[in-house]
């Protein structure tokens, strides 16, 4: 038994468009131990949902894995068919979206969709399935289980679908939940209860979770560990305290200080010039040396490297190792 | 210096048509001041009534009952041809730079598009003139003048739909949910351009806004709104370091803070979900969420009434 429920090794994944190729996860190593909350952080278009959509095998052409290993508990899920995945996408892991209607089926009631997952899976009665799910619902917190379960998605406000996908992920009992973006589209009292609602049920069961998010708020609240990525890269690694006490890449500074804070008034907010690059004309040297304040020539010049800079704790930046 | 009052609304109400003969309480009975150069932030969660109010305010949706006043003229009493001054005084910039701009028109006509409505400029030259100095204004080179909207990013999509709303130099901006659908780097940017940009023109806004964090960077001053009603308005700094509605103090506390030793699993969460607008729960619309709702709370509506420095809806506010 391996160690880490899940370890990416060197993976690289992208599209290959009439335009050429889109690197759009770049030489990505990442590992979960069990019962860990591991987030990936970082802005619209860096990388972040390829790395899950890769993890659970969900490429769609033009997307494609071109090099890397991603391992499932010591397996190899890389090189699989989509037939050999089958059994071990929602059993071994499960995704939970943004927008729960994407992943709901809307003509058939939630509760019969929870079912029919866990009937593919396990060798069960229909009845003991039935009687499974109901406990799975009242267990994310959803009341009057019985009556929820006849009912349609769209009958359920976001709160409650949000609830229902992550019992319709959970159901399983799966050992990994790659959660991508789970709250941004939820008002701030039921963000809450769902953060509380993930964390909890990892508590319990032990299952990791891959939480992917742009918000530096639900990152500090809910994990164990952080990987920054900027342009198909990670920038910066190191458990949460230490990245929250000193960031050292450039970028993950700039990420910080753009958190507004709630007990001071100041005049302007400091933001991070200029827009990412685009991944079809990245720059030859480190891919933030345009917008860096502290980019020199060597940065422009050279792409610099994943170094350790501390105990656990790595930085790809030629001048991280001095702040 | 006295506050002079910009917009004032009293009792006013919203309420559409729903299936059945019901009807949806989009805005029940809202008393709210805007003064002349700040900013008032309009918070609250999906579904409350806020933008429905910033658009009732402004006059493009008519209202229920109750009035608007703009700078002393009763709005609700003009036809559609007496408003039309007044119209032009206030402008709206919209949350998704995607689809309030027509993907068909150059990013010239796009800003030049009311100042030809309203016959600003005496020809078409001027026009371009202008268009350019406002372009300038909010950031967006010269050179992009006969692009078209899909070759910007929303964070230069919204930077032109603030040209736009800046066009004909209004008093009041009502900007509804301006930045929530761009990344946190090319937020800022953007609510420093609209606070830089408050200053040039002197500018008076009506900011909604669901997240809590830019709120507190833009508001002088904060109403918090819960399905249709207002709970409680105050400075902006006052009610974030002491929130007086129990509805507030929960959505303060929500927000996920970005600094790993504040997780307290311990913290007070807000229960349930919110109910609906088509069948509001009498009495204080919040009490089926709140835990300290009485039997008062359960019948009796609480008016928006002074206690501290500001205005508050709660039956308990003063022990709680």
């Amino acid at each position: 038994m391996d160690e880490y429920t899940l370890k990416i090794e060197h993976l690289s994944s992208g599209f290959f468009t009439e335009r050429g190729y889109v690197p759009a996860v770049d030489d990505v190593s990442l590992t979960i131990g069990k019962g860990q909350v591991v987030g990936v952080v970082g802005e619209s278009g860096c990388g972040k949902s390829m790395i899950a959509r890769s993890v659970m095998g969900l490429l769609k052409y033009p997307g494609r894995i071109t090099g890397g290993s991603i391992a499932l508990a010591g397996r190899e899920l890389t090189g699989l068919t989509d037939r050999q995945l089958q059994p071990i996408r929602g059993r071994d892991m499960a995704m939970i979206f943004q927008e729960p209607m994407t992943s709901l089926n809307p003509v058939v009631p939630v509760g019969r969709q929870m079912r029919e997952a866990l009937l593919l899976h396990e060798d069960m009665s229909r009845a003991a399935a039935r009687e499974e799910v109901i406990r799975m619902l009242s267990h994310v917190g959803i009341s009057e289980p019985e009556k929820r379960y006849n009912a349609y998605p769209h009958e359920l406000s976001g709160g409650l679908r949000q609830r229902v996908m992550i019992a319709m992920a959970m159901i399983c009992k799966p050992k990994l939940l790659i959660a991508d973006e789970p709250t941004t589209a939820l008002d701030v009292t039921i963000e809450a209860q769902i953060l509380r609602l993930i964390r909890d049920l990892s508590r319990e069961t032990g299952m990791s979770v891959l939480l992917i998010s742009h918000n530096l708020g639900v990152i500090a609240q809910m994990c164990d560990k952080v990987y920054v990525m900027y342009a198909g890269r990670i920038v910066e690694q190191a458990d949460a305290l230490t990245l929250f006490d000193r960031c050292a890449h450039p970028y993950t500074r700039g990420l910080m200080d753009s958190v507004i804070r709630l007990d001071a008034s100041p005049r302007r907010l400091p933001a991070i010039g200029g827009v990412v690059p685009n991944l079809l004309r990245l720059p030859a040297g480190c891919a933030f040396a345009p917008r860096c304040p502290h980019a020199g020539e060597k940065c422009r010049a050279e792409r610099p490297e994943l170094d350790q800079i501390g105990p656990g704790h790595w930085c790809r930046c030629f001048e991280g190792r001095r702040s | 210096m006295a506050e002079q009052i910009l917009l004032e609304a009293r009792g006013l109400v919203k309420e559409f048509p729903a299936k059945g003969r019901r009807k949806v309480h989009a805005v029940s009975d809202v008393d709210l001041t805007i003064r002349a150069g700040e900013t008032l932030a309009l918070v609250g969660e999906s579904g409350c009534g806020k933008s429905t109010l910033g658009r009732t305010l402004i006059g493009l949706i008519p209202p229920t009952a109750g009035t608007v006043t703009f700078q002393g003229v009763d709005l609700t009493a003009l036809s559609q041809r007496e408003l039309a001054p007044y119209r032009r005084q206030m402008q709206l910039i919209f949350q998704d730079p995607y689809a309030s701009l027509d993907p068909r028109m150059t990013v010239r006509d796009i800003v030049a598009e009311p100042l030809v409505t309203y016959g600003v400029c005496p020809d078409r030259a001027a026009t371009t003139q202008r268009v350019r100095e406002l372009l300038d204004a909010v950031g967006i080179p010269e050179e992009f003048l006969y692009r078209y909207p899909h070759q910007f990013s929303g964070g230069q999509r919204q930077r032109i739909g603030i040209a736009r709303a800046i066009a004909l130099r209004p008093r009041l901006i009502v900007c509804d949910e301006p930045v929530s659908a761009l990344d946190v780097s090319v937020q800022s940017q953007i609510l420093n351009l609209l606070k830089d940009l408050q200053e040039r023109f002197a500018l008076t806004y009506l900011f909604i806004s669901h997240d809590l964090s830019v709120v507190r960077f833009m508001a002088d001053r904060v109403a918090v709104m819960f399905l249709g009603r207002l709970c409680e308005i105050g400075g902006g700094a006052d009610v974030y370091a002491h929130p007086l509605h129990p509805y507030t103090r929960f959505l303060l506390e929500a927000i996920p803070r970005a600094d790993p030793r504040l997780r307290d699993d311990s913290r007070a969460i807000l229960q349930g979900e919110i109910p609906s607008p088509i069948d509001p729960p009498a009495g204080c619309r919040f009490h089926t969420r709140c835990p300290y709702a009485t039997d008062r709370c359960r019948t009796e509506t609480p008016a928006l009434r002074p206690l501290e420095d500001r205005l508050v809806a709660c039956h308990r506010a003063e022990e709680l």
